[in-house]
């Protein structure tokens, strides 16, 4: 029997993670994360083969918060509007309150021309847990398909 | 071809790369018949083209497909232990034979007719050659053993695996050239591992990527994470030096002085950038564990036409670079590290991915500067660039501030063509 009630909780907090992207407030997305926490993009190449190789890698709170200071003030890239759809939520109860979670999901990106084309396709593998009365990703992983990334990837997934 | 004079005409421009190189006409960067050339004067002329690392296929059977150029061919490792190569392509009707990217197979069939293949590409069974119950097969004089796949010469140095169509190619080791193969050995001392790849497409002409790679002088000025971070200081000691044979190959380092090895002289740095107010709170991404003698936090090392080596701090990278038309090119990032590789050096590397690749902080400008040439070049092929930076000072090999890689590139490209002055573009613009 699914727990709804947890079930609505969940989608809720991919909800809030995906407009933190998609409306550029990228200085809450490291706000949605512990702060012991990990995150990571890697194409599905590698993880099928036990491969560690990213794109991104974080293993703190501190690297995602980096990770914004940098795109802000430090690189280069062009404007970028992504929308992020995702589906096929499953979930399961971990040790000491933490749940694993599991998605689908789908990143349209529209350049300045205004031509929107399939970016991404992958799995979020998500490790969550509940603090101070809020949860919070304890581990993101986008696992992607589409394996090669058009000219650059600035914005996290 | 007329111009009309007047004040809107252009000023005359050379019609191809000149000699020295310093001049190049845009058309390169956009010409299909130019393309076109290129695939035969170079991925399948006197060049090697990098394939993958030996470390990608370990076991008897192992396999990866990839490209010479735009053409699919697949690398394996053969009952013996040693390395084949092949044109992905069945000798009946031309399908594909391997449909996957990388696996271990003791045999390749087409899937089309199963005509099936050994490991080196020796064609071994055809499905009724005898034809069935007196219906006629293949003709009784088909042969096998001269329809097999088309086998390309391969050979490997210090565990980078290479293969050209050519038969007069000179041997590998001296296609790489003394002076490269020491950089090169400086990487490859010792058994690697390799972590996974990466894959980034560009729209736009493969060169544009060499020329990147070759191009000291954009670095502190495009990636603005050194710069911002203060990582990358512009009277850092360097080396950029060519293979001084042909000029195809060359290698960038930028080497780290024995004074600012010290976390107390990276402190230092961080109180003269201060004003900047932007630092990082976790700055072991750029910590630089001593593994070489040279300490240099960046080596890249383009070997001609299809690898990039590349030491950035610790993180270790094979790039391949195939192009995909005129307007399109496609990088694959092998990352590796070392079989003896402690958890927290290997650690190290992958947190270190994220200088590099298509999310790098001191890499995602590239592709998005050389689209931005070849959108800017799109019309106006008999227009050149200008690559003059430090062309007066030839001999200077220890600067960041200089073209001269770039000129040695285009001016053994220009051979490598023929286009000499007499037929400055060949067939190729007719």
């Amino acid at each position: 029997m699914i727990d709804l009630t947890l079930r609505q909780t969940l989608l809720a907090l991919q909800d809030e993670y995906i407009s933190t992207l998609d409306t550029d407030a990228l200085e809450l997305w490291p706000e949605m994360f512990v702060e012991d926490c990990h995150y990571e993009i890697i194409p599905k190449e590698n993880f099928d083969l036990g491969l560690p190789a990213p794109v991104i890698y974080c293993d703190s709170k501190a690297m995602l918060r980096d990770r914004v200071v940098s795109l802000r003030n430090a690189n280069i890239f062009q404007p970028v509007v992504y929308r992020h759809f995702f589906s096929g939520l499953s979930f399961q109860p971990l040790d000491e309150g933490a749940l694993e979670m599991r998605s689908s999901y789908l990143v349209i990106n529209t350049n300045q021309l205004g031509q929107s084309t399939v970016y991404q396709t992958g799995r979020y593998h998500d490790v969550v847990v509940e603090a101070g009365g809020r949860w919070r990703f304890k581990s993101k992983r986008a696992i992607y398909d589409t394996s090669r990334i058009q000219t650059a990837l600035a914005i996290p997934i | 071809m007329t111009v009309a004079t007047g004040e809107l005409a252009s000023p005359p421009v050379p019609e191809a790369p000149i000699a020295d190189g310093s001049r190049v006409p845009y058309a390169v960067f956009h010409s299909q018949a130019i393309y076109d050339r290129e695939q035969e004067r170079i991925f399948r002329g006197e060049a090697w083209s990098f394939l993958g690392l030996e470390a990608e296929i370990k076991q008897t059977g192992d396999f990866k497909s990839t490209f010479i150029g735009d053409t699919p061919v697949v690398m394996t490792r053969t009952q013996d232990g040693r390395l084949a190569a092949w044109v992905n392509r069945c000798a009946h009707r031309g399908a594909m034979v391997c449909r996957q990217l990388r696996g271990n197979a003791s045999s390749h069939a087409c899937v089309y007719h199963q005509w099936r293949y050994d490991l080196e590409g020796n064609l071994f069974g055809v499905p009724f050659l005898r034809g069935l119950n007196g219906q006629a097969g293949m003709p009784a004089d088909f042969d096998r053993a001269s329809n097999g796949l088309r086998k390309l010469r391969v050979e490997s140095y210090a565990g980078l695996v290479f293969a050209t169509f050519s038969e007069t190619v000179e041997p590998l080791a001296d296609y790489i050239g003394p002076v490269m193969g020491g950089y090169l050995n400086r990487i490859f001392h010792k058994p690697v591992e390799y972590l996974g790849c990466t894959r980034q497409f560009s729209n736009s002409n493969w060169k544009l990527y060499l020329e990147n790679v070759k191009d000291p002088y954009h670095a502190s000025l495009l990636h603005l994470f050194h710069t911002t971070f203060n990582i990358f200081r512009v009277g850092m000691k360097a080396h950029c030096v060519t293979d001084g044979r042909h000029g195809m190959h060359s290698i960038i380092m930028a080497i780290k002085e024995a004074q600012t090895e010290t976390s107390a002289a990276y402190k230092d740095q961080k109180i003269r950038s201060f004003d900047s107010g932007f630092t990082l709170e976790d700055e072991s991404i750029l910590a630089l564990v001593p593994e070489y003698e040279v300490m240099a936090t960046n080596h890249i090392q383009p070997i001609f036409p299809q690898l990039v080596v590349q030491q950035i701090h610790n993180t270790l990278v094979a790039r391949q670079l195939l192009p995909k038309g005129p307007n399109a090119f496609e990088l694959v990032f092998h990352f590796f590290g070392y079989e003896d590789d402690t958890p927290e050096m290997r650690k190290l590397r992958i947190k270190q991915a994220n200088l590099v690749g298509p999310a790098g902080y001191i890499s995602m400008e590239d592709t998005e500067a050389t689209e931005l040439v070849q959108q800017g070049v799109v019309r106006d092929g008999r227009a050149t660039s200008v690559i003059d930076m430090a062309k007066d000072a030839p001999e200077q090999s220890d600067t960041l501030i200089t073209e001269k890689l770039i000129r040695s590139f285009w001016a053994g490209y220009k051979r490598l063509m023929g286009f000499d002055d007499s037929d400055p573009f060949g067939a190729a613009l007719q």
